[in-house]
Protein backbone atom coordinates (compact mmCIF):
# COMPACT_ATOMS: atom_id res chain seq x y z
CA UNK A 1 0.00 0.00 0.00
CA UNK A 2 1.17 3.47 -0.79
CA UNK A 3 0.54 6.84 0.69
CA UNK A 4 1.13 10.37 -0.52
CA UNK A 5 3.62 12.63 1.22
CA UNK A 6 4.43 16.03 -0.25
CA UNK A 7 3.31 14.82 -3.68
CA UNK A 8 5.40 11.64 -3.65
CA UNK A 9 3.85 8.17 -3.55
CA UNK A 10 5.68 6.15 -0.92
CA UNK A 11 5.20 2.95 1.03
CA UNK A 12 3.03 3.30 4.18
CA UNK A 13 5.91 2.28 6.44
CA UNK A 14 8.25 4.91 5.03
CA UNK A 15 5.43 7.41 5.02
CA UNK A 16 4.74 6.89 8.71
CA UNK A 17 8.47 6.87 9.51
CA UNK A 18 9.05 10.09 7.55
CA UNK A 19 6.15 11.83 9.25
CA UNK A 20 7.23 10.73 12.73
CA UNK A 21 10.79 11.79 11.87
CA UNK A 22 9.58 15.26 10.92
CA UNK A 23 7.72 15.40 14.23
CA UNK A 24 10.87 14.50 16.16
CA UNK A 25 12.80 17.39 14.62
CA UNK A 26 9.84 19.70 15.01
CA UNK A 27 9.34 18.72 18.65
CA UNK A 28 12.97 19.30 19.57
CA UNK A 29 13.00 22.77 18.03
CA UNK A 30 9.61 23.68 19.50
CA UNK A 31 10.54 22.57 23.00
CA UNK A 32 13.78 24.55 22.92
CA UNK A 33 11.93 27.59 21.60
CA UNK A 34 9.21 27.21 24.24
CA UNK A 35 11.75 27.07 27.06
CA UNK A 36 13.44 30.23 25.79
CA UNK A 37 10.10 32.00 25.24
CA UNK A 38 8.85 31.02 28.67
CA UNK A 39 11.95 32.38 30.36
CA UNK A 40 11.72 35.60 28.39
CA UNK A 41 8.01 36.08 29.07
CA UNK A 42 8.33 35.25 32.77
CA UNK A 43 11.22 37.67 32.98
CA UNK A 44 9.07 40.40 31.44
CA UNK A 45 6.29 39.69 33.94
CA UNK A 46 8.79 40.09 36.77
CA UNK A 47 10.47 43.16 35.23
CA UNK A 48 13.70 41.35 34.45
CA UNK A 49 15.46 40.76 31.15
CA UNK A 50 15.73 36.98 31.14
CA UNK A 51 18.52 35.26 29.18
CA UNK A 52 20.54 37.79 27.18
CA UNK A 53 24.10 36.53 27.02
CA UNK A 54 24.03 33.35 24.93
CA UNK A 55 23.66 34.24 21.28
CA UNK A 56 21.73 37.23 19.93
CA UNK A 57 19.26 38.28 22.66
CA UNK A 58 19.89 34.99 24.43
CA UNK A 59 18.21 32.88 21.74
CA UNK A 60 20.84 30.15 22.03
CA UNK A 61 20.19 29.69 25.76
CA UNK A 62 18.21 26.46 25.29
CA UNK A 63 20.89 25.02 23.01
CA UNK A 64 23.52 25.75 25.63
CA UNK A 65 21.28 24.19 28.29
CA UNK A 66 20.78 21.06 26.20
CA UNK A 67 24.52 20.68 25.62
CA UNK A 68 25.20 21.13 29.29
CA UNK A 69 22.61 18.52 30.21
CA UNK A 70 24.04 15.96 27.78
CA UNK A 71 27.48 16.53 29.25
CA UNK A 72 26.38 16.19 32.87
CA UNK A 73 27.04 13.12 34.94
CA UNK A 74 24.06 10.77 35.12
CA UNK A 75 23.76 9.67 38.73
CA UNK A 76 21.75 6.87 40.27
CA UNK A 77 21.47 6.73 44.05
CA UNK A 78 22.70 3.52 45.65
CA UNK A 79 19.38 2.80 47.36
CA UNK A 80 17.28 3.42 44.25
CA UNK A 81 15.46 0.56 42.60
CA UNK A 82 17.37 0.17 39.32
CA UNK A 83 14.48 -0.93 37.10
CA UNK A 84 11.81 1.57 38.08
CA UNK A 85 14.39 4.36 38.33
CA UNK A 86 15.86 3.76 34.88
CA UNK A 87 12.57 3.04 33.12
CA UNK A 88 10.61 6.00 34.50
CA UNK A 89 11.87 8.51 31.86
CA UNK A 90 10.66 6.17 29.11
CA UNK A 91 7.23 5.75 30.67
CA UNK A 92 6.87 9.50 31.09
CA UNK A 93 8.16 10.52 27.67
CA UNK A 94 6.84 7.88 25.23
CA UNK A 95 3.08 8.24 26.00
CA UNK A 96 3.32 12.00 25.62
CA UNK A 97 5.26 11.62 22.39
CA UNK A 98 2.48 9.33 21.09
CA UNK A 99 0.08 12.26 21.41
CA UNK A 100 1.73 13.90 18.40
CA UNK A 101 0.29 11.20 16.13
CA UNK A 102 -3.25 12.55 16.07
CA UNK A 103 -2.64 16.31 16.07
CA UNK A 104 -4.37 18.07 13.16
CA UNK A 105 -1.63 20.54 12.23
CA UNK A 106 -3.07 21.50 8.83
CA UNK A 107 -5.90 20.28 6.63
CA UNK A 108 -3.62 17.94 4.70
CA UNK A 109 -0.67 17.61 7.03
CA UNK A 110 -0.71 15.43 10.11
CA UNK A 111 0.91 12.15 11.09
CA UNK A 112 -2.38 10.26 10.96
CA UNK A 113 -5.92 11.37 11.70
CA UNK A 114 -7.53 8.47 13.57
CA UNK A 115 -11.29 8.00 13.57
CA UNK A 116 -11.14 7.70 17.40
CA UNK A 117 -8.43 10.34 17.72
CA UNK A 118 -9.66 12.02 20.89
CA UNK A 119 -10.22 8.70 22.68
CA UNK A 120 -6.75 7.58 21.62
CA UNK A 121 -5.27 10.80 22.98
CA UNK A 122 -6.91 10.62 26.39
CA UNK A 123 -6.11 6.91 26.68
CA UNK A 124 -2.46 7.18 25.74
CA UNK A 125 -1.50 10.45 27.38
CA UNK A 126 -2.68 9.42 30.85
CA UNK A 127 -0.20 6.53 30.97
CA UNK A 128 2.54 8.98 31.86
CA UNK A 129 1.15 9.24 35.41
CA UNK A 130 2.53 5.72 35.92
CA UNK A 131 5.96 7.05 34.99
CA UNK A 132 5.70 9.79 37.62
CA UNK A 133 4.85 7.26 40.31
CA UNK A 134 7.70 5.03 39.11
CA UNK A 135 10.13 7.93 39.35
CA UNK A 136 8.89 8.76 42.84
CA UNK A 137 8.90 5.19 44.11
CA UNK A 138 12.11 4.11 42.42
CA UNK A 139 14.24 6.97 43.74
CA UNK A 140 13.80 5.80 47.32
CA UNK A 141 13.77 9.37 48.50
CA UNK A 142 11.06 10.85 50.69
CA UNK A 143 10.66 14.01 48.66
CA UNK A 144 10.42 11.99 45.48
CA UNK A 145 7.94 9.59 47.07
CA UNK A 146 5.62 12.35 48.25
CA UNK A 147 5.96 14.14 44.93
CA UNK A 148 5.16 11.02 42.95
CA UNK A 149 2.06 10.28 45.02
CA UNK A 150 0.88 13.85 44.72
CA UNK A 151 1.43 13.71 40.97
CA UNK A 152 -0.66 10.55 40.79
CA UNK A 153 -3.48 11.94 42.94
CA UNK A 154 -3.56 15.18 40.98
CA UNK A 155 -3.22 13.48 37.59
CA UNK A 156 -6.10 11.07 38.11
CA UNK A 157 -8.32 13.72 39.68
CA UNK A 158 -8.00 16.16 36.81
CA UNK A 159 -8.05 13.45 34.16
CA UNK A 160 -11.84 13.16 34.42
CA UNK A 161 -12.77 16.85 33.94
CA UNK A 162 -10.26 17.02 31.06
CA UNK A 163 -11.69 13.99 29.27
CA UNK A 164 -15.33 14.92 29.82
CA UNK A 165 -14.82 18.57 28.80
CA UNK A 166 -13.23 17.42 25.53
CA UNK A 167 -16.10 14.96 25.09
CA UNK A 168 -18.67 17.74 25.59
CA UNK A 169 -17.23 19.57 22.59
CA UNK A 170 -16.91 16.35 20.58
CA UNK A 171 -20.63 15.68 21.15
CA UNK A 172 -21.48 18.79 19.13
CA UNK A 173 -19.35 17.59 16.22
CA UNK A 174 -20.67 14.04 16.61
CA UNK A 175 -17.20 12.63 16.08
CA UNK A 176 -13.92 11.94 17.86
CA UNK A 177 -12.00 12.53 14.64
CA UNK A 178 -10.05 15.74 15.23
CA UNK A 179 -10.18 16.83 11.59
CA UNK A 180 -13.97 16.44 11.56
CA UNK A 181 -14.17 18.46 14.77
CA UNK A 182 -12.10 21.23 13.20
CA UNK A 183 -14.15 21.26 9.99
CA UNK A 184 -17.36 21.48 12.07
CA UNK A 185 -16.02 24.79 13.44
CA UNK A 186 -15.49 26.40 10.05
CA UNK A 187 -17.80 29.31 10.95
CA UNK A 188 -18.09 29.48 14.73
CA UNK A 189 -15.54 27.95 17.10
CA UNK A 190 -16.86 25.78 19.92
CA UNK A 191 -15.58 28.14 22.57
CA UNK A 192 -18.66 30.24 21.78
CA UNK A 193 -21.06 27.36 22.46
CA UNK A 194 -18.97 25.71 25.20
CA UNK A 195 -17.25 28.42 27.25
CA UNK A 196 -17.67 26.37 30.43
CA UNK A 197 -16.15 23.24 28.87
CA UNK A 198 -13.27 25.31 27.52
CA UNK A 199 -12.48 26.79 30.90
CA UNK A 200 -12.66 23.38 32.58
CA UNK A 201 -10.42 21.93 29.87
CA UNK A 202 -7.88 24.71 30.38
CA UNK A 203 -7.76 24.32 34.16
CA UNK A 204 -7.57 20.52 33.96
CA UNK A 205 -4.85 20.73 31.31
CA UNK A 206 -2.80 22.98 33.62
CA UNK A 207 -3.15 20.37 36.33
CA UNK A 208 -2.31 17.46 34.02
CA UNK A 209 0.91 19.21 33.00
CA UNK A 210 1.77 19.97 36.65
CA UNK A 211 2.02 23.61 35.71
CA UNK A 212 1.59 26.40 38.25
CA UNK A 213 -0.73 26.92 40.07
CA UNK A 214 -1.11 23.11 40.14
CA UNK A 215 2.58 22.35 40.72
CA UNK A 216 2.60 20.88 44.20
CA UNK A 217 3.98 17.55 42.87
CA UNK A 218 7.12 19.34 41.68
CA UNK A 219 7.06 22.32 44.06
CA UNK A 220 10.65 23.37 44.71
CA UNK A 221 9.90 24.96 48.05
CA UNK A 222 8.17 21.95 49.61
CA UNK A 223 9.33 18.73 47.91
CA UNK A 224 12.50 20.02 46.19
CA UNK A 225 11.43 19.06 42.69
CA UNK A 226 9.29 16.07 43.63
CA UNK A 227 9.92 12.89 41.64
CA UNK A 228 12.98 14.43 39.95
CA UNK A 229 15.06 15.04 43.07
CA UNK A 230 17.43 12.19 42.32
CA UNK A 231 17.52 12.59 38.55
CA UNK A 232 20.26 14.55 36.88
CA UNK A 233 21.69 15.23 33.47
CA UNK A 234 20.03 13.79 30.40
CA UNK A 235 17.63 11.58 32.36
CA UNK A 236 16.20 14.62 34.07
CA UNK A 237 15.96 16.48 30.77
CA UNK A 238 13.72 13.69 29.42
CA UNK A 239 11.10 14.69 32.00
CA UNK A 240 11.51 18.30 30.99
CA UNK A 241 11.19 17.44 27.31
CA UNK A 242 8.01 15.51 28.07
CA UNK A 243 6.60 18.43 30.06
CA UNK A 244 7.05 20.94 27.26
CA UNK A 245 5.92 18.48 24.59
CA UNK A 246 2.75 17.95 26.65
CA UNK A 247 2.30 21.72 26.85
CA UNK A 248 2.49 21.97 23.07
CA UNK A 249 0.19 18.99 22.46
CA UNK A 250 -2.48 20.15 24.88
CA UNK A 251 -2.35 23.67 23.45
CA UNK A 252 -2.87 22.29 19.95
CA UNK A 253 -5.67 19.97 21.10
CA UNK A 254 -7.36 22.88 22.83
CA UNK A 255 -6.90 25.05 19.75
CA UNK A 256 -8.40 22.35 17.52
CA UNK A 257 -11.33 21.35 19.69
CA UNK A 258 -12.39 24.72 21.06
CA UNK A 259 -10.83 27.43 18.87
CA UNK A 260 -11.35 25.93 15.44
CA UNK A 261 -7.77 24.84 14.69
CA UNK A 262 -6.74 25.67 11.15
CA UNK A 263 -10.30 26.40 9.96
CA UNK A 264 -11.98 29.27 11.72
CA UNK A 265 -12.47 32.10 10.70
CA UNK A 266 -11.37 31.60 7.11
CA UNK A 267 -13.14 28.30 6.40
CA UNK A 268 -11.60 25.31 4.66
CA UNK A 269 -10.63 26.78 1.32
CA UNK A 270 -7.39 28.48 2.10
CA UNK A 271 -3.74 27.88 1.51
CA UNK A 272 -1.38 25.92 3.69
CA UNK A 273 0.30 29.09 4.92
CA UNK A 274 -2.88 30.67 6.20
CA UNK A 275 -3.72 27.46 8.02
CA UNK A 276 -0.26 27.46 9.55
CA UNK A 277 -0.67 31.06 10.70
CA UNK A 278 -4.09 30.34 12.21
CA UNK A 279 -2.99 27.20 14.04
CA UNK A 280 0.16 28.79 15.42
CA UNK A 281 -1.68 31.91 16.51
CA UNK A 282 -4.33 29.90 18.42
CA UNK A 283 -1.95 27.38 19.98
CA UNK A 284 0.52 30.17 20.75
CA UNK A 285 -2.22 32.17 22.42
CA UNK A 286 -3.09 29.24 24.68
CA UNK A 287 0.57 28.67 25.53
CA UNK A 288 0.96 32.34 26.39
CA UNK A 289 -2.07 32.03 28.65
CA UNK A 290 -0.37 29.14 30.46
CA UNK A 291 2.77 31.27 31.02
CA UNK A 292 0.63 34.19 32.13
CA UNK A 293 -1.16 32.05 34.71
CA UNK A 294 2.20 30.80 35.96
CA UNK A 295 3.38 34.36 36.46
CA UNK A 296 0.31 35.59 38.30
CA UNK A 297 -1.34 32.85 40.40
CA UNK A 298 0.11 31.45 43.64
CA UNK A 299 0.34 27.70 44.22
CA UNK A 300 -2.78 25.90 45.49
CA UNK A 301 -2.87 23.85 48.67
CA UNK A 302 -3.49 20.15 48.18
CA UNK A 303 -6.91 20.16 49.88
CA UNK A 304 -8.04 23.03 47.64
CA UNK A 305 -6.63 21.21 44.66
CA UNK A 306 -8.44 17.92 45.21
CA UNK A 307 -11.71 19.54 46.25
CA UNK A 308 -11.69 21.79 43.21
CA UNK A 309 -11.53 18.86 40.84
CA UNK A 310 -14.00 16.53 42.56
CA UNK A 311 -16.51 18.97 44.00
CA UNK A 312 -16.55 21.73 41.37
CA UNK A 313 -15.17 20.74 37.98
CA UNK A 314 -16.49 17.16 37.78
CA UNK A 315 -20.17 17.90 38.60
CA UNK A 316 -20.10 20.87 36.22
CA UNK A 317 -18.78 18.75 33.33
CA UNK A 318 -21.61 16.28 33.92
CA UNK A 319 -24.11 19.14 33.82
CA UNK A 320 -22.52 20.36 30.59
CA UNK A 321 -22.82 16.92 29.00
CA UNK A 322 -26.47 16.54 30.04
CA UNK A 323 -27.29 20.01 28.65
CA UNK A 324 -25.47 19.27 25.39
CA UNK A 325 -27.40 16.01 25.07
CA UNK A 326 -30.75 17.73 25.57
CA UNK A 327 -29.92 20.41 23.00
CA UNK A 328 -28.85 17.81 20.44
CA UNK A 329 -31.75 15.40 20.99
CA UNK A 330 -34.57 17.96 21.03
CA UNK A 331 -33.02 20.25 18.40
CA UNK A 332 -33.10 23.28 20.63
CA UNK A 333 -31.42 26.40 19.22
CA UNK A 334 -27.70 26.79 19.84
CA UNK A 335 -28.33 29.94 21.86
CA UNK A 336 -29.38 27.67 24.74
CA UNK A 337 -25.83 26.30 24.75
CA UNK A 338 -24.36 29.78 24.87
CA UNK A 339 -26.71 30.88 27.66
CA UNK A 340 -26.13 27.81 29.84
CA UNK A 341 -22.41 28.00 29.16
CA UNK A 342 -22.18 31.60 30.31
CA UNK A 343 -24.34 30.94 33.37
CA UNK A 344 -22.22 27.90 34.23
CA UNK A 345 -19.02 29.88 33.80
CA UNK A 346 -20.35 32.62 36.07
CA UNK A 347 -21.26 30.00 38.68
CA UNK A 348 -17.80 28.43 38.37
CA UNK A 349 -16.08 31.79 38.89
CA UNK A 350 -18.28 32.53 41.89
CA UNK A 351 -17.57 29.15 43.49
CA UNK A 352 -13.84 29.48 42.80
CA UNK A 353 -13.72 32.96 44.29
CA UNK A 354 -15.57 31.78 47.38
CA UNK A 355 -13.36 28.70 47.79
CA UNK A 356 -10.15 30.68 47.46
CA UNK A 357 -11.16 33.11 50.18
CA UNK A 358 -12.23 30.45 52.69
CA UNK A 359 -9.67 29.74 55.44
CA UNK A 360 -8.16 26.29 55.69
CA UNK A 361 -10.08 23.89 57.96
CA UNK A 362 -8.04 22.80 60.98
CA UNK A 363 -6.47 19.38 60.44
CA UNK A 364 -8.01 16.77 62.75
CA UNK A 365 -4.76 16.03 64.64
CA UNK A 366 -4.05 19.66 65.44
CA UNK A 367 -7.60 20.17 66.69
CA UNK A 368 -7.27 17.10 68.94
CA UNK A 369 -4.00 18.17 70.49
CA UNK A 370 -5.36 21.64 71.12
CA UNK A 371 -8.42 20.18 72.84
CA UNK A 372 -6.19 17.98 75.02
CA UNK A 373 -4.17 21.01 76.11
CA UNK B 1 -18.40 6.49 9.95
CA UNK B 2 -18.13 3.65 7.45
CA UNK B 3 -16.72 0.34 8.71
CA UNK B 4 -13.02 -0.01 8.05
CA UNK B 5 -11.29 -3.01 6.59
CA UNK B 6 -8.59 -4.72 8.63
CA UNK B 7 -5.95 -3.51 6.18
CA UNK B 8 -7.06 0.06 6.66
CA UNK B 9 -7.07 -0.36 10.41
CA UNK B 10 -3.49 -1.63 10.35
CA UNK B 11 -2.32 1.19 8.12
CA UNK B 12 -4.14 3.68 10.37
CA UNK B 13 -2.44 2.49 13.52
CA UNK B 14 0.94 1.88 11.88
CA UNK B 15 2.15 5.42 12.78
CA UNK B 16 1.24 4.68 16.40
CA UNK B 17 3.50 1.63 16.39
CA UNK B 18 6.29 3.52 14.68
CA UNK B 19 5.94 6.49 17.03
CA UNK B 20 6.23 4.13 20.00
CA UNK B 21 9.45 2.66 18.63
CA UNK B 22 10.82 6.08 17.70
CA UNK B 23 9.96 7.39 21.18
CA UNK B 24 11.94 4.61 22.85
CA UNK B 25 14.83 5.04 20.40
CA UNK B 26 14.89 8.76 21.15
CA UNK B 27 15.29 8.24 24.88
CA UNK B 28 17.81 5.43 24.41
CA UNK B 29 19.95 7.50 22.03
CA UNK B 30 19.85 10.49 24.37
CA UNK B 31 21.00 8.29 27.25
CA UNK B 32 23.70 6.72 25.09
CA UNK B 33 24.90 10.15 23.96
CA UNK B 34 25.19 11.22 27.55
CA UNK B 35 26.99 7.96 28.42
CA UNK B 36 29.59 8.81 25.78
CA UNK B 37 29.97 12.51 26.58
CA UNK B 38 29.39 12.82 30.29
CA UNK B 39 32.12 12.27 32.85
CA UNK B 40 31.66 9.59 35.47
CA UNK B 41 33.43 9.06 38.74
CA UNK B 42 33.03 6.16 41.13
CA UNK B 43 32.92 8.14 44.34
CA UNK B 44 30.55 6.36 46.74
CA UNK B 45 29.32 9.36 48.71
CA UNK B 46 27.73 10.84 45.61
CA UNK B 47 25.26 7.99 45.37
CA UNK B 48 23.67 8.59 48.77
CA UNK B 49 20.04 9.63 48.86
CA UNK B 50 19.47 13.38 49.00
CA UNK B 51 17.80 14.60 52.15
CA UNK B 52 18.92 18.15 52.84
CA UNK B 53 22.27 17.11 54.26
CA UNK B 54 21.20 14.38 56.68
CA UNK B 55 21.54 10.70 56.05
CA UNK B 56 18.06 9.23 55.52
CA UNK B 57 16.77 6.76 58.08
CA UNK B 58 15.15 3.60 56.66
CA UNK B 59 13.80 3.25 53.13
CA UNK B 60 11.37 5.80 51.79
CA UNK B 61 9.11 3.35 50.00
CA UNK B 62 7.22 2.08 53.02
CA UNK B 63 3.75 3.23 54.03
CA UNK B 64 1.46 5.38 51.93
CA UNK B 65 -1.38 7.52 53.26
CA UNK B 66 -4.74 5.84 52.75
CA UNK B 67 -6.26 9.04 51.33
CA UNK B 68 -4.44 8.47 48.04
CA UNK B 69 -6.14 5.09 47.88
CA UNK B 70 -9.60 6.63 48.30
CA UNK B 71 -9.07 8.94 45.35
CA UNK B 72 -7.76 6.06 43.27
CA UNK B 73 -10.95 4.05 43.87
CA UNK B 74 -13.15 7.04 43.06
CA UNK B 75 -11.14 7.60 39.90
CA UNK B 76 -11.64 4.04 38.71
CA UNK B 77 -15.41 4.29 39.17
CA UNK B 78 -15.69 7.54 37.26
CA UNK B 79 -13.22 6.55 34.57
CA UNK B 80 -15.29 3.47 33.79
CA UNK B 81 -18.27 5.76 33.58
CA UNK B 82 -16.42 7.98 31.12
CA UNK B 83 -15.72 4.90 29.01
CA UNK B 84 -19.48 4.26 28.86
CA UNK B 85 -20.24 7.87 27.98
CA UNK B 86 -17.80 7.96 25.05
CA UNK B 87 -19.66 5.67 22.62
CA UNK B 88 -23.02 7.01 23.80
CA UNK B 89 -22.02 10.62 23.10
CA UNK B 90 -21.37 9.87 19.45
CA UNK B 91 -24.47 7.81 18.69
CA UNK B 92 -27.37 8.92 20.89
CA UNK B 93 -28.66 11.51 18.40
CA UNK B 94 -29.45 8.73 15.92
CA UNK B 95 -31.14 6.57 18.57
CA UNK B 96 -33.35 9.32 19.89
CA UNK B 97 -34.73 10.71 23.13
CA UNK B 98 -34.90 7.36 24.90
CA UNK B 99 -31.13 6.87 24.70
CA UNK B 100 -30.71 10.36 26.12
CA UNK B 101 -32.90 9.74 29.16
CA UNK B 102 -31.26 6.41 29.86
CA UNK B 103 -27.89 8.14 30.00
CA UNK B 104 -29.30 10.93 32.17
CA UNK B 105 -30.47 8.25 34.61
CA UNK B 106 -27.01 6.65 34.52
CA UNK B 107 -25.29 9.97 35.19
CA UNK B 108 -27.82 10.71 37.96
CA UNK B 109 -27.02 7.41 39.69
CA UNK B 110 -23.30 8.15 39.56
CA UNK B 111 -23.99 11.70 40.65
CA UNK B 112 -25.77 10.25 43.67
CA UNK B 113 -22.70 8.12 44.31
CA UNK B 114 -20.49 11.20 44.14
CA UNK B 115 -22.86 12.98 46.51
CA UNK B 116 -22.63 10.06 48.94
CA UNK B 117 -18.82 10.11 48.83
CA UNK B 118 -18.94 13.87 49.36
CA UNK B 119 -21.29 13.54 52.35
CA UNK B 120 -19.10 10.80 53.88
CA UNK B 121 -16.12 13.13 53.62
CA UNK B 122 -14.19 11.00 51.13
CA UNK B 123 -13.54 14.05 48.97
CA UNK B 124 -12.14 16.07 51.86
CA UNK B 125 -8.34 16.01 52.04
CA UNK B 126 -7.30 15.30 55.61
Amino acid sequence: MNNELFGFEINVWFDALARVGIIVGFMTVTVMALIYIERKILARFQMRLGPTRTGPRGTLQSVADALKLVGKEDLRPRMADPWTFELAPYVVFVPIFLGFVILPFLLDWHVRILELGLLYFVAVSSVNIVGWVMAGWGSDNRYAMIGGLRAAAQGISYELPLVLALLAAAMLAGSLNLNTIVVAQAHIPYIVWQPLAFFIFFVAALAEMNRPPFDIPVGESEVVGGPFVEYSGIRWSMFFLAEYAALFILALIGASVFLGGWAWPLGEELGRWWQLVLVSAKAGGLIFLVFWVRASVPRLRIDQLMSYSWKVLLPLTFVQIVVNGAVLVYDWPDVVLLATGVVGLGFLFWVTDRAVRRPRPRPALVAQSEAAR
Amino acid sequence: MEPQSIDQLYSNYLPVLIATIVGFVLVISALLGSRLLAPFSREREKATTYECGMLPIRRASTNVGVRFYLYAILFIIFDVEAVFIFPWALSFVGVGAQAYWVMVAFIAILGAGLGYAWKKGALQWR
